[in-house]
């Protein structure tokens, strides 16, 4: 049956395509249905808060000094005791990111001091204007958690002195 | 010639063209479904339920596109050619006949256009038209790519054709007619591909060739041709192109069912039960319709699972094995015909099988051994 060998290498090939016609298809309907992504996987920015509502961000700029593609910018001014928005002597006054130049590298993650800044898991950035690619402080800050206060608070003066928390076994 | 005679022909034949402009649409969504499920997607399924509005959808498009005209194009030619290449896959089919007679308050409606005396004569004479509109597309458009894929098209086209034409004189010899009606009517007792399973295969071959299909879609070979002899064309004309291409398959599909598969009549296991085409007459619309779907899906399944063959090799395929293959089947059936009549014995008939089966199997060692002296020559 050797002479019959392109004939059985074409039934061979039509079965194959055949078969994988009754296998259940890999498509994922992806407005409605969404694969949850990897826990390292580098999307949206999102600046954090502490438990009592003040933000992480102490405005230092180290992000923007980390970043490679220069996506980062900010402006920082005075915390006072009557509106606090950080911890310690300043706070991010103006915190943009333009979305159209992140490389979603992660260098502003580790640059960050007070670990304010993290890459999350939000991958849909679509805009039709370059001006709706840059991202203030509003879109990228996380929302008050429960029990917290919003931004800025009335504190007791003394209390907020350290922009850094102590941190005794810092978790990457 | 009565006036209700001239009407049942105009409303026959607009139904038909009906039935395949939308056989078309809904072509394209059944191939891009089909092929998604041998990729293991799921195809179009947006708009509308399972995608049944994508054709309407893909029509608003093309409608609404741009059309383009290459400043130095042969004006009237370029306008021309996808009319040209339309119009003969819509009336092809004119002679196929969808079921048997009939027989509404006391008057016969026949269910084909016309019923010619040299029906597959007619469907070979049509079908080399559509070769016109496919070269005057690719010479009209003034560029290299389009000319080159018109060419080869023609080419291409004319070798399969002598292949397809004489895979028909076999049919025409066991039916003993050329009218499609009669044809069928001779495969009342076993459908012809049982008689001509080599004959069969050829058609099916010839026919890919015929309609530009994968693997001898050759004219479109992206990787060389850009589009082949559509390059230049987009909005309705495109449009009009991608149908006529379609349009064939269905046409050559139900050429198929017709000649080789018993046409309307019922599957062998409903003959002689209240299913068969002679108790109920109006299933075999629904007959032919499935064959034609069958087939249509063998086409997809072969575009699915084949690359495309290089140039010289569809050609020398056409020349050096389908064409004296079907010659050997021809003499073959002719001899067991004779053999048969003089003898007196229809059990006669079934030598053709047996005997073209073997040479299949010759002309497939052959193809072996040619390809495995040419790996030799290689290494």
């Amino acid at each position: 049956m050797r002479v019959l060998e392109p004939l059985i290498e074409l039934v061979r090939g039509l079965w194959t395509t055949l078969r994988f016609m009754f296998e259940k298809p890999v498509t994922v309907q992806y407005p409605e249905q969404k694969k949850p992504v990897k826990a390292r996987f580098r999307g949206r920015h999102v600046l954090h808060r502490y438990e009592n509502g003040l933000e992480k961000c102490i405005g230092c700029s180290l992000c923007a000094a980390a970043c490679p593609s220069d996506a980062i910018f900010v402006e920082s001014s005075e915390n006072t005791d009557e509106k606090r928005f950080s911890p310690g002597e300043r706070y991010a006054s103006t915190y943009e990111i333009n979305m159209l130049r992140c490389i979603f590298c992660g260098f502003c993650e580790d640059a960050c001091p007070t670990e304010a800044i993290t890459l999350g898991d939000q991958y849909e950035l679509s805009f039709t204007d370059r001006r709706q690619a840059i991202y203030p402080k509003e879109m990228l800050i996380e929302p008050v958690p429960s029990g917290g206060k919003p931004t800025p608070q009335k504190t007791e003066p003394g209390t907020f002195t350290r922009s850094v928390p102590v941190m005794k076994d810092p978790t990457d | 010639m009565t006036l209700a005679l001239v009407i049942e022909w105009i409303i026959k034949a607009i139904v038909l063209v009906l039935v395949l402009l939308t056989g078309f649409a809904y072509l394209t969504l059944y191939e891009r479904k089909a092929l998604a499920r041998i990729q293991m997607r799921v195809g179009p399924n947006r708009a509308g339920p399972w995608g049944i509005l994508q054709p309407i959808a893909d029509a608003v498009k093309l409608i609404f596109k741009e059309e383009l005209m290459p400043a130095r194009a042969d004006k009237l030619l370029f306008f021309l050619a996808p009319i040209v290449t339309l119009v003969p896959a819509l009336v092809i089919t004119a002679v196929v006949p969808w079921g048997p007679n009939l027989h509404v308050f006391g008057y016969t409606i026949t269910l084909y256009i016309a019923d010619v005396n040299v029906g597959v004569l007619y469907i070979m004479s049509v079908a080399s038209i559509a070769v016109y509109g496919i070269v005057l597309a690719g010479w009209s458009s003034n560029n290299k790519y389009a000319m080159m894929g018109g060419l080869r098209s023609t080419a291409q086209m004319i070798s399969y054709e002598i292949a397809l034409g004489l895979s028909f004189v076999g049919v025409i010899l066991l039916a003993g007619s050329a009218s499609m009606t009669e044809i069928v009517s001779a495969q009342k007792s076993a459908w012809f591909v049982l008689l001509q399973p080599v004959g069969t295969v050829i058609f099916l071959i010839a026919t890919l060739a015929e309609v530009n299909r994968a693997p001898f879609d050759m004219p479109e070979a992206e990787q060389e041709l850009t589009a082949g002899y559509h390059t230049e064309y987009s909005g309705m004309k495109f449009a009009l192109l991608f149908m006529a291409e379609y349009d064939k398959m269905i046409a050559i599909s139900s050429i198929g069912a017709t000649l080789y598969f018993g046409g309307y009549r019922e599957f062998w296991f409903l003959s002689n039960t209240i299913l068969s085409v002679d108790r109920t007459p109006w299933l075999g619309p629904i007959y032919i319709f499935l064959k034609i779907f069958i087939l249509l899906f063998g086409m997809i399944w072969v575009r699915a699972t084949f690359p495309r063959i290089r140039y010289d090799r569809l050609m020398a395929f056409g020349w050096k094995v389908l064409l004296p293959l079907s010659l050997a089947l021809i003499f073959i059936t002719a001899t067991f015909i004779l053999l048969a009549q003089q003898a007196n014995n229809t059990l006669l008939l079934w030598g053709i099988p047996v005997v073209s089966l073997l040479a299949g199997v010759l002309a497939v060692s052959l193809v072996y051994r040619t390809l495995r002296r040419k790996e030799y020559a290689r290494a």
